[in-house]
């Protein structure tokens, strides 16, 4: 049985150039259609814990403890910051005894996008796509002043200013790059976060 | 040490019409006409003697008048380095001729400065956007840019 | 009878557990095996060269800290060295010592987060790699120590350091060098005879030495390949000349001997750190009666050093005023790229995923 070599650029769905070309009006829409950055909810940061239905608190409680101890981070890794985050979850400052040990490539399964590092334009089509993918509930956390503000990078022409432009974020964390004593600081405050959370809000 | 080789040592050994592509020669930097940017460079790396076979940087530098391009030579098996420049008048359309056919080393950056500053080299076999997307409007690299 | 088969393109990345960064390759694959490759990058171009144009000389070290964020301090030396050949300043003694011993720190640490994320790829799942970041650990409190940062120090400054060495920084230090060889000895044990390394990665992504040298190829990728190139030897630069050391090269070119040739360098780098830290002299850390807005004379040049990856090099071009008029960056990971279509074509998607590992990129400074 013989196996016939078939000549790639009569097949192929996308000849090569397409590929290109499309992408790069991705790009370009959704730089374009970037206008106010997502404001941010800080509600909860004084709001009392339990504030659902009575008959839920219990439900409730197991429910927020459930996720809060058990949040699967996603592959999100443009840049420097994504050391820090590595070094975290090595066993020097062990992220596992927070339940975060695995990190999970497909977005499918996680249900937490720590961005570590820089967003630019070109990147930018491809992380709101992994953000859109990730299923409800699920949280943001904003690494180091490029995912703030832009950075130190922030006047140049390719460099989106914070994530907070393409979705909107639930924790911010300072540092360039911050410690990693600094990012689990940050994630203890969004399982307090979690932990004011109801059945509803989901 | 990596010895700079003195200009003399490569003019000596020039023919007469690579000899008429040169516009500078002094310490370390020969300055050559675009146009016999290739063979000079093909002549470096084939004269025994001189054996310029390692290219290590391309620069593209915009001084509003003319673009320079900037190529450091070395020569792994006779460790000296020598520095060729050459200018490119105008700021539309501008061609230099690709030297991927002697080094490979500058494929990569060649497409770089494409994408950067507008400069297309002929004879390159992929020149397409590398760092920047398809469609991006400008170069900014350039001094006008922004 | 034939079976019909086509080729299709498969995209790997740009987010990807085994690409070191966002880094993306368009894969034409029959089957399993590779028929093209086309890297695709700029998923980091944040426009540092640009950037650097309207910074001060000494508010672009920070943006050269975030090239190779893996080894910042050499960075941060490369662009010291070339700004200080253009202008002719001179660097006081204890300052190049200084400088010397953390630019070996900073390359064992580079060579063990490489070692470490090569092994990660080839399906020692973490075990090595923890045990790499370990030793990293204790490296990264040396330079906290110094530079009060554990990633991008901005220590290394024109005319020489920042700060002088803290007291406990030398017997720190000197526990340190003990210690080392002990580890290195630790991970040969368990891998340098491993069945399953070996047959993963010998013979596999080969690099012929005729093309290492035309595809401007530098670093252990060049060294792997049997072409012993080290600037620190070739064209010293700094205090290099006064210690005594190897240079190892592979044979083959393989990937197993980018692997090799990375161990090696560890030991080497110990021998220089501790010769080092034997003679460091007493003296100034800054040359004196520098400006801290310094501006160079007129005039260009090119500076380069031996990074831990390869050659990294600043060509810098000046024009008299308090910042560069074009600051070049040659990045060897850019670079070391060009030769990534030949090493796997032909192979299966795993060798080629294992060869990319053994190059060792970072994104920062390919993208730049």
């Amino acid at each position: 049985m013989e196996i016939e070599p078939v000549d790639v650029s009569k097949v192929c769905i996308f000849p090569d150039q397409g590929v290109d070309r499309i992408e790069g009006e991705a790009i370009e829409a959704l730089k374009s259609s970037c206008g106010v950055p997502y404001p941010d909810k800080t509600e909860w940061l004084t709001e009392q814990a339990g504030k659902g239905s009575l008959l839920l608190t219990t439900v409730d409680a197991m429910l927020s403890w459930a996720r809060r101890a058990s949040l699967w981070p996603v592959i999100c890794f443009p840049a420097c910051c994504a050391f820090e985050f590595v070094t975290a979850e090595a066993s020097r400052f062990d992220m596992s005894r927070f339940g975060m040990e695995i990190v999970r490539a497909s977005p499918r399964q996680a249900d937490l996008l720590i961005t570590a590092g820089t967003l630019t334009w070109k990147m930018a089509p491809q992380v709101k796509r992994i953000y859109d993918q990730m299923a409800e509930p699920k949280w943001v956390i904003a690494m180091g002043s490029c995912g703030i503000s832009g950075g130190i990078f922030q006047s140049s022409y390719n460099v989106v200013p914070g994530y907070r432009c393409l979705f909107p974020v639930d924790v911010y964390v300072p540092g360039c790059p911050p410690r990693p004593e600094a990012l689990i600081y940050g994630i203890q405050m969004l399982h307090k976060k979690i932990s004011k959370g109801t059945l509803k809000q989901g | 040490m990596t010895i700079a080789l003195p200009v003399t040592e490569v003019t000596s050994k020039l023919n007469k019409e690579l000899d008429a592509g040169i516009i500078d020669a002094k310490d370390n930097t020969i300055l050559v006409k675009s146009g016999s940017l290739k063979e000079l460079i093909s002549f470096l790396k084939n004269t025994p003697g001189l054996d310029f076979d390692y290219l290590t940087d391309i620069t593209s530098v915009d001084y509003w008048d003319y673009f320079e391009l900037v190529y450091q030579l070395t020569s792994i098996k006779n460790n000296h380095k020598l520095t060729v420049k050459t200018r490119l008048a105008g700021r539309e359309n501008i061609t230099a001729s690709s030297i991927v056919s002697i080094y490979k080393g500058a494929d990569l950056q060649e497409r770089e400065i494409h994408d950067l500053m507008g400069i297309t080299f002929e004879g390159h076999p992929n020149m397409k956007p590398l760092i920047l997307w398809e469609g991006f409007k400008g170069y900014p690299l350039r001094k006008d840019y922004l | 009878m034939t079976l019909h088969t086509e080729s299709f393109i498969l995209n790997i990345g740009p987010s990807h557990p085994s690409t070191h960064g966002v880094f993306r390759m368009k894969a034409t694959l029959e089957g399993e095996v590779l028929m093209d490759l086309e890297p695709v990058f700029g998923y980091l171009h944040r426009g540092i060269e640009k950037l650097c144009e309207e910074r001060t000389y000494i508010g672009i070290f920070p943006l050269t800290d975030r090239l190779d964020y893996i080894a910042s301090m050499s960075n941060n030396m490369a662009f010291a060295m070339s700004a200080e050949k253009l202008a002719g300043i001179k660097v006081p003694e204890r300052a190049e010592y200084i400088r010397v011993i953390m630019a070996e720190l900073q390359r064992i640490a580079s060579h063990l987060v490489s070692v470490g994320s090569f092994l990660n790829d080839c399906g020692a799942f973490m075990t090595p790699f923890l045990y790499c970041l370990r030793e990293r650990e204790k490296i990264l409190d040396l330079f906290d120590m110094v530079s009060g940062q554990r990633l991008t120090y901005n220590y290394v400054r024109i005319g020489g350091v920042n700060a002088d060495l803290p007291d406990e920084f030398l017997p720190a230090l000197n526990f340190f060098i003990e210690q080392m060889p002990l580890y290195v000895d630790e991970y040969d044990r368990l891998l340098k005879e491993n069945e399953i390394l070996l047959a993963r990665t010998k013979g596999v992504g080969i690099l012929p030495r005729e093309m290492a040298i035309n595809a401007s190829t530098a670093g252990p990728v060049l060294r792997g390949s049997g072409v012993k190139w080290d600037l620190r030897k070739n064209d010293p630069y700094s205090v290099y000349d006064r210690f005594e050391f190897n240079v190892p090269t592979g044979e083959n070119g393989d990937t197993y001997d980018r692997y090799r040739v990375r161990i090696e360098e560890i030991r080497e780098s110990v021998k220089i750190l501790k010769q080092a830290a034997a003679q460091i002299p007493a003296g100034p850390v800054m040359a004196p009666g520098l400006p801290r807005l310094i501006r160079l004379p007129i005039g260009e040049g090119y500076g380069s050093i031996e990074g831990p990856k390869g050659e990294l090099g600043f060509y810098i071009v000046s024009d008299g005023s308090i910042a560069p008029y074009r600051c070049r960056i040659r990045a060897p990971s850019f670079l070391n790229l060009t030769a990534l279509r030949e090493m796997t074509i032909g192979w299966k998607i795993a060798d080629a995923i294992i060869t990319f590992g053994s190059i060792d990129i970072c994104m920062g400074e390919v993208d730049r």
